[in-house]
């Protein structure tokens, strides 16, 4: 490993965010402050608890989790596209660096994007709603590895898009749905019979539920069901990456 | 001595069935400059790309330093540095964060000493606080100039440095790689000016099709350019050239119009005068004499039609 490279492109990567801030951080955390004071404050009393738990309460995993997803496939599939469109990217291919200090750099920076957007998604939930945290290193431990594991998401799908019409569809056509439907908003429990065994084939329901019982002490599903998907896709997404790399699938002719 | 640069059999079809290579070999020495001569679509690029690792190939091996590019990249890459063709850069990113990220992702501890040097060396100095969008075009490959200098590479690949660069920036350019060969890079460029290649170059290769069709230092290349031709233009037509002429290197044209009379401007003695009176005394009229001399130009021409 040659960290030293791994990180000129984590910095790299950090301070093209850095210099559109209001893009980057404002425009998340103000989308999931709406949701806040929508469902968490304005409708919450109209809203039944769902196993003793607040309807407000109940919907920060969720949301944390549905920021963090989308956010880290956003810019994990852009940070990779842009230079591959603008043609930057032959430094990096040309560069005496690795399958695995590249996805450092690269997903490490779109993770660590995402980290800071879900901490302050957290942040501003407090302000709205009173949550308890029972775990909070298992709270902070699944936010990473998820983080990671949807920028790992985005990093393959930014090396597969052709077009930026197909850098988009990827998580709004299908990231975007799942976690909406992967339990952000209610209990599984409260799906019928047919959906509720469909929704157990969406992998955000296990991510959402995962960090859902950090918070509550309790979810719907084992936890170590949760930590297995997690890990599964963490290690299938890996594996996917460090292929297209050492390949050069659509990197290279 | 081992090649800086040794390629055996290199081949590269691309997914959509272009040849763009067909088995080249080729060895460039330490501290050589090295160019690449050849039409659009010759595979140049195709050939710089593949030994700086953005091209797969599908045949062949490349060596740098003896490091196999393949098995042994890391250390092989290590040595070089690329100026691609098209010019592309980091918009928003100052010339200075630039030429840091650079050296950076070749795992270099930083030198603010080195990329000083190389931004006065390029004269961007002045603009090493501005971003590289806020650039003209000859600044921008300037800029590319130092971020493929600023790992300090001992091979450094130029493809096409002078393409739409002004005079005096191209007369730097040539200056440039000539002061980086003396600090003992090896320099290997493409271009399209024949003028270039003979100014700057040691040797010269000529590729056309993905072969490489001629390899030679530019010095053997110029004295074959060194021969001129003695053009004399007949009043009558000749049906075969004359017995007098017979043991000096001359040659009666298709269309038996015109002598060609071939010498070197360096061994000629005497001989033209010889010709000369030849002719007078076979009593063959002559209505006009004109002298013409290969250029690099001719040779590439042929070469390329030759081998179509
Ligand atoms: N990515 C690619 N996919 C398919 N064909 C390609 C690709 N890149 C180059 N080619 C083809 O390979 C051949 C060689 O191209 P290359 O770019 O190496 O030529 P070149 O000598 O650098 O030309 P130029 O002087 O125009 O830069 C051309 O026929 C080109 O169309
Ligand atoms: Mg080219």
């Amino acid at each position: 490993m040659n960290w030293r490279s791994a990180a000129t492109i984590y910095r790299f990567e950090i301070a093209r965010a850095a210099r559109t801030p209001l893009q980057s951080v404002l425009s998340p955390v103000l989308s999931a402050s709406l949701y806040f004071i929508v469902f968490g404050s304005a409708m919450a009393g109209r809203l039944e608890a769902i196993d003793g738990v607040p309807y407000g309460a109940f919907i920060v995993p969720g949301l944390v989790m549905l920021t963090v997803l989308v956010e880290s496939v956003a810019n994990a599939s852009f940070g990779i596209y842009l230079p591959r469109f603008t043609g930057t990217i032959y430094e990096v291919l040309s560069a005496p660096i690795g399958a695995l200090e590249i996805l450092a750099g690269y997903v490490g920076a779109a993770a660590t994007k995402s980290i800071v957007l879900g901490g302050l998604v957290l942040l501003t939930a407090a302000f709205f709603v009173d949550y308890p945290v029972a775990h909070p290193l298992w709270a902070a431990l699944w936010l990473v590895v998820s983080a990671l594991t949807f920028s790992l998401l985005g990093f393959v799908i930014g090396v597969w898009s052709k077009s930026w019409e197909q850098l988009q569809l990827v998580p709004y056509l299908v990231v975007m749905p799942l976690t909406f439907l992967g339990g952000t908003f209610y209990d599984l429990d409260v799906l019928r019979p047919p959906w509720r065994d469909a929704a157990l084939f969406n992998p955000a329901v296990y991510l959402i539920d995962g960090f859902r019982t950090a918070f509550f002490g309790r979810g719907d599903l084992p936890p170590a069901a949760c930590a297995a998907v997690l890990a599964g896709l963490c290690a299938g997404l890996l594996a996917l990456a460090v292929w297209m790399i050492r390949s050069g699938y659509r990197l290279k002719p | 001595m081992t090649p800086v640069l040794s390629i055996q059999g290199l081949s590269k079809t691309y997914g959509d069935g272009t040849v763009a290579l067909d088995a080249v070999d080729l060895a460039v020495e330490r501290g050589e400059i090295f160019a690449l001569l050849g039409p659009n679509g010759a595979g140049k690029s195709t050939l710089i790309n593949i030994v700086c690792g953005l091209v797969r190939p599908s045949g062949g091996t490349v060596e740098v330093q003896g490091h196999d590019i393949a098995r042994d990249w890391r250390r092989a890459r290590r040595h070089l540095g690329l100026v691609p063709q098209e010019l592309v850069g980091e918009a928003f990113e100052t010339v200075w964060g630039s030429l840091v990220y650079s050296r950076g992702l070749y795992g270099k501890a930083p030198d603010p000493g080195h990329l000083e040097r190389l931004l006065r060396d390029l004269a961007l100095w002045d603009k090493r606080r501005t971003p590289v969008f806020a650039l003209s075009g000859g600044m921008k490959r300037r800029v590319m100039i130092a971020k493929a200098l600023a790992h300090q590479p001992t091979v450094l690949f130029l493809d096409e440095p002078t393409a739409g660069v002004d005079v005096a920036l191209r007369r730097s350019t040539w200056t440039l790689v000539e002061r980086l060969r003396d600090q003992g890079v090896t320099v290997i460029l493409t271009t399209h000016y024949l003028a270039e290649a003979e100014a700057l170059a040691d040797r010269i290769g000529i590729i056309d099709h993905g072969r490489l069709l001629l390899v030679e230092r530019t010095a053997d290349l110029m004295a074959k350019l060194g021969r001129k031709e003695l053009i004399v233009q007949l009043e009558r037509p000749l049906a075969a050239l004359p017995e007098a002429l017979a043991e000096l290197p001359v040659g009666l044209t298709d269309d038996g119009h015109a002598l060609v009379y071939r010498y070197d401007v360096a061994h000629e003695h005497g001989l033209i005068a010889e010709f000369l009176r030849r002719l007078d005394r076979a009593g063959i009229v002559f209505t006009d004499l004109k002298t013409r001399q290969r250029s690099l130009e001719d040779i590439f021409v042929e070469l390329v039609e030759g081998a179509r």
